[in-house]
């Protein structure tokens, strides 16, 4: 059975020349960075360049580039590290559709004391601006929204939430673990103070993130230990991934384009083919402000869990903000937030592309998706019901 | 990704007795869209007052379209009587085991069945007469209760499991809480809280052992003596049996029940069985 993997947004493949890359750090070149020997100090160059190739592909400085083991660690590291900054600050802003590595920070902060902020999104995920200038306070010490969301594909206007975060003299964190390798990012020229991404989205390997620190930016270690990345994350640096995620943003750059041409039309092509095909079927999220990899759809009268399986029994790797995949008993929280009916909300299945997908997998999932769904309306007691209330049945 | 048996994607992948029965004798639905699972059953019976047809639709999950199609299945040629005994742990063995996450999709099977024999029935299992417990799935006390009792289930999360309550916004926890202990204590005191048993038969399994081990061992004994016994019910670790014939009114038709019916039920089905004599 061949397989045809479109959960990109779950992680990615490791590109080849990654793994070609990493490979002697795990045999030949073991040093310590940190050593005072010249074994070590090989090394040391090796993680530098790396350190390079990340900043190159961010539009930062080297020196604002610190590695973490993967993107909650960042996303941690970020709200922590400035909650520790600003003891006297107890507020904290963040949006109602983010990562867990945020939203549960969030919660558990609640659980702590801190007052926080969720802030809404509308029917089509968009955040409501409004909301967010009406929440912030001189007791808020850090806003966390992410760049672009997960499940739908949606990207905020993050500079221009920058904008109003920064001129309340806040610092702006943004978890741009799904944007990072799909849309142009340029630190150089941002509202953004700290940013979230993490290698295996990115055809790095997992196990790798990274948090971009601007320079200036009060920030204390999350990561308690020795001296490395400058004493703002302890523990020896993990050399090979580090090479690796090098390389992989070195792609990615390269990338982009592609990414942005050849990969947003495959998902386009997608995306209007199962609308055509599959009636009561619906986009979840914003399409004009959209990552180009990513599509959320709902089949109403169905569940997600039930589609997932069927297709995988095809070879089809997709992923659903339905309950019953998760082992909750809600849909999504993004898809909560947006408000998608529940006729819907059980039905949601996300297919994000990579520039590894074909014109070929896009027809192979055209052709099996159509038959699926219907075969799962038969067995659904609301569809006929529906039919009927359309005069149909 | 889910644990499933081969038996829930052989019935996930090829669902038996999809539809809808036409001109049902009993008809039940439970769950809803907003709930994210839901199961309409009807089915027809024959002369003899056994379910000759029986029809499902399913929205939901693969375990819960898996547990719609082994219900049909199951209870296909049972009398009423015998369906109604049918647990939603029957639904799963049959399915050779849900993930505990997931067994709330066997219950969801067992309520429609219930749902279903009631409408034939004449009868309303009406929500409005128990207390609803969590409210962003619509969780009665009666089946929170109930799924306690035939599952043996001791925490919150095992209750979210088996029937969902609880599973939202985790308000109605401290409530669940104090239900599963006050459930608990009275099951202690009806001796149901179970001994280790030597294997664990399934209810089904266990009223066929019943059935089986009567006629054999015990029906001949007593018709010898113009005396028969039937089995009336059987609840957990209780039997139920009413004796007929000159036993009906035999003296030592108390000796006769413990000493002989019990220890042939202990020693043929399980250790642990209790039997009581239901009197006319």
């Amino acid at each position: 059975m061949k397989t045809v993997y479109v959960d990109n947004n779950a992680t990615t493949q490791v590109a080849p020349e990654v793994i070609e890359a990493m490979l002697p750090y795990f045999s030949e070149y073991y040093g310590n960075p940190s050593s005072m020997h010249f074994f070590g100090g090989q090394v040391q160059k090796k993680v530098n360049e790396a350190r390079e190739k990340v900043a190159d592909f961010l539009g930062a400085e080297p020196s604002e580039i610190v590695f973490t083991s993967c993107g909650t660690e960042s996303d941690n590291a970020a709200i922590f590290g400035t909650l520790d900054s600003y003891p006297e600050k107890r507020h904290l802003i963040t949006s109602r559709v983010e990562h867990p590595a945020v939203m549960n920070v969030s919660s558990f902060l609640s659980r702590k004391g801190y007052r926080t902020s969720e802030i809404a999104v509308d029917r089509e995920g968009r955040l409501d601006l409004d909301e967010l200038r009406e929440a912030i306070t001189d007791q808020t010490a850090i806003v966390s929204i992410m760049y672009a969301n997960n499940e739908t594909g949606v990207i905020f206007p993050v500079e221009t939430i920058g904008e109003i975060v920064k001129s309340n003299g806040i610092p702006f964190h943004t978890d741009a673990v799904q944007a990072a390798g799909k849309i142009p990012l340029n630190l150089k020229k941002s509202t953004i103070d700290l940013l979230s991404i993490s290698g295996h989205k990115l055809h790095a390997p997992k196990g790798i993130g990274v948090l971009y620190i601007r320079k200036g930016t009060k920030f204390s270690p999350f990561m308690i230990g020795g001296h490395q990345e400058k004493g703002r994350r302890g523990g020896t640096e993990n050399v090979p991934y580090i090479i690796g995620l090098g390389k992989a943003c070195e792609l990615a750059k390269k990338h982009l384009e592609d990414e942005n041409t050849r990969v947003k039309a495959l998902r386009d092509y997608l995306e209007s083919k199962i609308l055509e095909k599959i009636p009561n079927t619906l986009v979840n999220g914003d399409r004009s402000n959209r990552l180009p990899n990513t599509v959320s759809v709902s089949f109403e009268y169905v569940e997600g869990e039930s589609i997932l399986l069927l297709l995988s029994d095809l070879g089809i790797c997709a992923s659903s903000g339905s309950a019953c995949t998760s082992g909750s008993l809600e849909p999504s929280h993004v898809l909560r937030a947006m408000g998608v009916p529940f006729t819907a909300a059980h039905g949601s299945i996300r297919f994000s592309l990579s520039i590894y997908n074909t014109k070929e997998e896009m027809d192979y999932i055209i052709e099996h998706l159509p038959p699926i769904i219907q075969r799962l309306r038969d067995i659904s007691p609301f569809w006929k019901d529906y039919l009927k209330s359309q005069g149909k049945g | 990704m889910w644990d499933y048996t081969e038996k829930v994607k052989d019935h996930f992948l090829n669902p038996r007795n999809v539809g809808e029965v036409e001109n049902p004798d009993g008809l039940g639905e439970v769950g809803s869209l907003a709930c994210g699972d839901a199961l309409r059953l009807s089915f027809k019976l024959d002369e003899q007052k056994r379910i000759k047809e029986v029809k499902f639709k399913t929205f939901g999950c693969a375990s819960a379209i898996a547990s719609s199609s082994a219900l049909t299945e199951m209870i296909k040629g049972m009398t009423l009587e015998e369906a109604e005994r049918v647990t939603n742990q029957d639904i799963a063995d049959y399915l050779g085991g849900l993930p505990e996450e997931k067994m709330h999709c066997s219950v969801m099977g067992r309520e429609a069945l219930e749902s279903a024999i009631a409408n034939y029935r004449g009868q309303k299992v009406v929500k409005e007469d128990f207390e609803i417990i969590c409210k962003c799935f619509g969780v009665t006390d009666r089946e929170i209760i109930k799924a306690i009792r035939e599952n043996d289930l001791k925490t919150v999360e095992q209750v979210t499991y088996y029937t969902k309550a609880g599973g939202g916004c985790a308000q109605c926890h401290p409530k669940i809480e104090s239900i599963i202990e006050q459930v608990r204590k009275e099951m202690e005191k009806e001796g149901l809280t179970p001994k280790p048993e030597k294997k664990k038969l399934t209810n089904i399994q266990k009223i066929k052992l019943i059935e089986e081990t009567l006629g054999r061992e015990i029906v001949p004994a007593l018709k010898a003596d113009g005396g028969d016994i039937d089995l009336i019910d059987v609840d957990g670790n209780k039997v139920y049996v009413a004796l007929r014939g000159k036993c009906s009114f035999c003296p030592s038709s108390e000796f006769t029940l413990k000493q002989y019916v019990e220890s042939k039920l202990k020693e043929f089905v399980s250790d642990d069985l209790v039997v009581e004599e239901v009197k006319p």
